[in-house]
């Protein structure tokens, strides 16, 4: 008989467990040469800006995690929608994977702000809307898994964190419409798909080439630790036991 | 070439530290978190192989 390819083949933790282990080295390895080219540009191509000096150098890593930050919050919020709506065990798994991920960005992009205002602004930090929504960001990602962590049935634990993670959703455009709402210190948006962008090509390609560096790292690491939530959740079942024996516990 | 030597480029314009503490950070965390991971599931594999020994 045949076995057909469907809409949920790879719904089923095991098929994903054998298709993300063959895809990770993959991605590091896309992880890896996009973040060199992008340091390489960065660093040794783009010039020293006119008003910042080589300061502004920080955007290259700032700017993509401050994308990667909201965009991973949304991805969360929506498996774990799927997750609940369905009771999708996969998509429960992947949204709780996410979520140390989202919350390591966004400390990186409070982090490297922060090591950019001290020399720009003057100051590490001000409560200023895109910096307080950002803030507000990592503690729906720290309360989620707080959350999640605290309840034991498994189940419940993910429906929980579902309605605080899609509740929690509504900050991300918060954050991204922040500059153009309120008047803030922080500067508003450098690319947008209406205007031509306010920066040096080079520069640019550089920023660029450092999100497709942090997008690789995310698929990657987030397929890991989903792939360690699969063997945690299913270890009673005959595939992981044949798993196990096979290669050995390590 | 923005950079006439290794002093030059260290110091990045006077603003050395904020720059190598932005990237110093990030590259640390993103190391660590892989390596996290892996543990993770090396841990989650030991744990399924007792289980299912017992059973």
């Amino acid at each position: 008989m045949q076995t057909r390819l469907r809409l949920f083949t790879f719904a089923s933790p095991m098929r994903f467990y054998r298709l993300s282990g063959a895809l990770i080295p993959w991605l590091w390895a896309a992880c890896l040469l996009l973040s060199a080219a992008g340091l390489y540009i960065g660093f040794l191509v783009a010039p020293t800006d006119a008003t910042q000096g080589d300061a502004y150098r920080i955007i290259f890593i700032h700017v993509p995690a401050a994308w990667m930050s909201m965009v991973l919050y949304l991805v969360m919020a929506g498996w774990a929608a799927v997750g609940w709506a369905f009771n999708a065990r996969l998509a429960s798994m992947t949204a709780r994977a996410i979520a140390p991920t989202g919350a390591l960005f966004t400390f990186l992009a409070l982090w490297t702000g922060s090591f950019w205002g001290k020399p720009t602004w003057g100051t590490w930090w001000v409560w200023d809307a895109r910096l307080t929504s950002e803030l507000i960001l990592l503690f729906l990602y720290l309360g989620y898994m707080a959350l999640v962590s605290a309840i034991d049935d498994t189940r419940r634990a993910d429906q929980a964190g579902a309605l605080v993670a899609v509740v929690g959703a509504v900050n991300v455009p918060i954050i991204y419409f922040s500059v153009k709402w309120w008047n803030t210190l922080h500067q508003g948006a450098t690319i947008s798909a209406t205007a031509a962008p306010k920066m040096a090509h080079t520069m640019l390609t550089a920023m660029l080439l450092m999100t497709l560096a942090f997008w690789a790292y995310a698929f990657a690491v987030v397929f890991m630790r989903t792939r360690a939530i699969v063997i945690e959740r299913e270890q009673q079942t005959e595939w992981v036991g044949e798993l196990v024996h096979a290669q050995g516990a390590r | 070439m923005n950079w006439n030597s290794a002093g030059e480029f260290f110091a990045m314009g006077g603003y050395g530290l904020y720059v190598w503490g932005a990237y110093g950070v990030t590259l640390v965390l993103m190391l660590a978190e892989p390596l996290l991971v892996r543990q993770r599931h090396a841990q989650a594999r030991r744990a399924a192989a007792s289980t299912q020994e017992e059973s």
